[in-house]
């Protein structure tokens, strides 16, 4: 099993383990180092935990068999989560760089997983802060009661309410047309809301001023950002059990279906959640952990990262359900008092003859009768299920911004919750967009594209960059937009940039010897689990997913849903199918970052090729230059 | 004499009644759900309800129908449910056979009908005219949407840390430079490399990281 690829001059490229000794007792001022370790781990658990875990986490959870759901999760978690987690920790703390200085320190072809995860980084940094844009724009319109999406505008007559909110709801009309202004096809742009692209630069700039020093101001902020949401989350916790119905929320969530294990898609969508709730493959993770000490425990750091993850998931799935069970329980409730009154109303039954209680006893009694049975038939009452209304399973920004603030609209002091639920959303967002951040920005810098310009330049052009781009997040078809990237730029790409970095390491840096750099870092060698991880299992497991994922994708032809107020089955959410050329920007979100790996391999086996005569020439200046330059004077 | 002032009185109350019908032309079908708007406030419906229902009408139509002289008299109800629904129709006082016109009547009721709702401590939802809609409450537009406002705040305080932030940088680099210049004026090597490690705390940072 020692199968390595060659790899010469490997130590010429990477720092021995003397030098690492010497650069802890020297410490030289040149690398930024993390104010306290508690900094590094709030920073980490920021980054992990994001928005997948509230809104992501609880919908898998739900749909695939409740508390059964735990059993894949946590398997995966174990095979899959915590080695890639290790993995990247402990080659960032050995090779003291960032994600491209660790693999072109590996291996010069191997220099194309940092740009792809650069590449990475900066896509899904864009889109990822538009959605912060977002929360952003619900944050600022929660400073008023009552709330602006609690009830539905009247049109210009005043006669009467908006024709496409009464046929929705309000919570719906505020998203898609208050907020997004979405127009019907991604075909049609509808123009910047100018609205949209003042919460973008606010959005932005709240980053960069975080963001601006690198770690030495992110390291500050996350205590703010990582704690923030786990005392929201409480709050929400004790404020939502004591609602009407939180209890049925939690038992829908929990309650096992022991037979969704038999399905695949289970234990597809369980691995996928691992793989992106820890943020693998962006190269955040290696670069912070490149500013770690050389002797920092990285083993316990990636165990204790990954049970926070989880717990956090679970945790935060819990706290939604319980609004989402109170949601249902209103919902039913008004459903069915509606139907009483209309019972009242047609047999003119005196009040408090049919409650909740009776209702199905009293709707046999007059249905008995042939007259009382017509007039029923004619009411055309609704069917209340609780469980159908439990069942409304949503995820996204769908539960974000459509359930949860109507579930906040019927709790008293709303506005607070608002605000309460909105400052979390962005705190998680924000921990997570520094990662990104930082993956782009160390990547620069490691490329010494502009080798003296200062750390608060660099990101000040990243974040202006990404700003201007993203920009076509804020037409009219900019959710469309951020679908798409949702759904291509994060999902296949980081697959493929995690299974090369794990072959990397195993068998191009060589696991013995990265098996020795952990024992020369934190004491002693990683035992056999880690190994068969490494080795086999975990890469097995991340290529089975993207296979399966990639031939999905490739197989069906790629819908998306739109909004269209004049289709006939509005409020429901038309399907519609891509156009042509979205293909091709599909191909180039996915493609560019998977194709950069060998991509830039083959371009450095060229360069090594055509170039070979000048390098051997350089390489003897270089020796001892005043050596060549006497021989070279002489021999003219 | 008396026979002849009760027959009248028989007579147009049961005239009345025939003006009232449900289902008629110029009458309204009126509900209460006195219970589920109250709870365990709730009143009984009585006839004294009824009859403030009726005065309350008759107040609607003289102040904002024609100025007629109506009288409880005039407000003339039938058809009453356990449901607490009814039908009413409204005779004009001159002529006790004739029926005041069906939009005159919903008219009155329009623009008093808050003072009716409170008249029985209900609301819209739970006084129903079948057949008038409650009109709708223009809503409170503020001059600056409060969202800019809040907006406003959150940019000025970004501003200002981006600004503090980048001055503080630029001024550190300045005095390093100064210090440096000073430094490598007479200080030997030794000192030199024990100031680097004092300096190179972590507060000092080096702008650009070198791998």
């Amino acid at each position: 099993m020692r199968l390595v690829f060659p790899n010469p001059r490997l130590e010429d490229r990477i720092p021995s383990h003397e030098d690492l000794e010497l650069m802890e007792k020297v410490e030289t001022g040149d690398r930024l180092k993390w104010g306290s370790k508690t900094q590094y781990l709030l920073t980490c658990v920021g980054f992990c935990v994001g928005l997948g875990n509230v809104w992501r986490f609880p919908y898998l959870c739900q749909s695939h068999g409740g508390g059964a759901f735990m059993i894949p999760f946590i398997i995966l978690l174990v095979f899959e989560g915590v080695p890639l987690l290790y993995l990247e920790f402990a080659i960032g703390q050995r090779l003291r760089s960032g994600s491209v200085g660790v693999w072109s320190s590996i291996h010069p072809y191997m220099t194309g997983v940092g740009i792809a995860s650069m590449t990475v980084s900066f896509f899904v940094g864009m889109y990822y802060n538009t959605i912060l844009a977002w929360v952003m724009w619900y944050f600022l319109n929660s400073f008023q009661s009552p709330l602006p999406w609690s009830q539905c505008p009247l049109n210009d007559n005043l006669t009467d309410l908006v024709s496409e909110c009464k046929r929705s709801s309000p919570v719906d009309y505020f998203w898609y047309r208050e907020t997004l202004n979405t127009s019907t096809s991604i075909e049609e742009s509808g123009g910047l809301q100018w609205w949209m692209v003042l919460c973008l630069a606010a959005a932005w700039s709240v980053l960069y001023l975080c963001c601006i020093r690198g770690i030495e101001t992110t390291g500050k902020v996350v205590y703010i950002t990582s704690t923030l949401p786990y005392v929201v989350l409480t709050i929400f916790l004790i404020r939502g059990l004591t609602l009407k119905g939180s209890v049925e929320g939690i038992k829908f969530l929990f309650t096992p279906d022991l037979n969704e294990l038999l399905n695949p898609s289970t234990w597809l969508d369980a691995g996928a959640q691992v793989f992106y709730s820890f943020s693998l493959g962006v190269g955040g993770l290696i670069s912070f952990s490149s500013y770690n000490p050389v002797h920092n425990n990285c083993e316990q750091d990636a165990i204790i990262i990954a049970i926070i993850n989880g717990f956090t998931s679970i945790f935060a799935a819990t706290v939604i359900y319980t609004i989402i069970g109170f949601r249902a329980t209103k919902q039913f409730d008004d459903c069915l008092n509606e139907n009483i009154l209309m019972l009242l109303n047609a047999f003119d039954l005196v009040e408090g003859t049919v409650t909740e209680i009776n209702y199905d006893e009293m709707l046999q009694n007059l249905n008995s009768t042939i007259s009382g049975s017509e007039v029923i038939q004619g009411l055309d009452l609704s069917t209340c299920n609780l469980r159908t209304f439990l069942s409304d399973g949503v995820e996204g920004t769908g539960l974000a911004f459509i359930v949860f603030t109507e579930a906040i609209t019927k709790m008293p002091i709303s506005p607070l919750w608002s605000v309460l639920f909105f400052v979390m959303l962005f705190c998680l967002g924000l921990s997570t967009m520094f990662g990104a951040i930082e993956g782009v920005v160390v990547a620069i810098q490691d490329f010494k594209i502009f080798p003296t310009w200062p750390k608060e330049v660099i990101s000040g052009i990243v974040c202006l960059s990404s700003f201007l781009i993203a920009l076509i997040f804020s037409l009219g078809s900019g959710n469309y937009w951020l679908a798409l990237f949702d759904s291509y730029a994060g999902s296949i790409p980081l697959l493929i940039i995690a299974f090369c970095e794990m072959v990397g390491v195993a068998y191009v840096y060589g696991i013995e010897r990265f098996n020795k750099d952990i024992e020369f870092m934190i004491g002693h060698k990683p035992n056999i689990f880690w190994q068969a991880m490494w080795r086999v299992i975990s890469p097995l497991i991340v290529l089975v997913i993207f296979l399966i994922y990639f031939v999905n994708e490739v197989s069906s032809t790629l819908t998306y849903i739109t909004w269209n107020p004049s289709s006939e089955n509005f409020p429901v959410l038309e399907i519609l199918p891509y156009p042509n050329w979205v293909y091709i920007i599909i191909l180039l979100l996915a493609g560019l970052p998977s194709l950069a790996i060998p991509g830039f391999a083959l371009y450095k086996v060229l360069q090594k090729c055509c170039c070979k005569k000048t390098i051997k020439k350089l390489e003897l200046n270089t020796v001892s230059a005043n050596v060549n330059m006497d021989f070279f004077t002489m021999s003219e | 004499m008396l026979w002849k002032v009760l027959l009248l009185l028989g007579l147009s109350s049961a005239w009345a009644q025939k003006l009232c019908s449900p289902g008629a032309s110029d009458g309204y079908k009126v509900r209460l759900s006195i219970n589920s708007a109250l709870g365990d406030q709730a009143y009984v419906w009585n006839e004294n309800e009824m009859f403030l229902f009726r005065a309350t009408l008759a107040f609607a139509m003289r102040t904002y129908s024609d100025g007629q002289e109506y009288d409880v008299a005039n407000v003339v109800v039938c058809d009453e449910t356990p449901r607490v629904s009814f039908w009413f129709v409204v005779t004009s006082p001159l002529d006790a056979s004739l029926l005041v016109d069906k939009r005159r009547v919903e008219e009155a009721v329009r623009k008093s009908r808050s003072r009716i709702n409170s008249a029985f401590l209900l609301t819209d939802d739970t006084l129903e005219f079948i057949g008038i809609p409650p009109t709708l409450e223009a809503p409170v537009a503020p001059d600056t949407p409060p969202w800019l406002i809040a907006f406003g705040v959150v940019m000025g305080g970004v501003g200002a840390g981006i600004v503090v932030l980048l001055v503080s940088s630029v001024v550190q680099k300045i005095r390093k430079k100064r210090d440096g210049e000073e430094e490598t004026g007479g200080k030997t090597e030794n000192e030199a490399a024990s100031d680097a490690i004092y300096n190179m705390s972590f507060s000092d940072d080096e702008p650009v990281t070198q791998m």
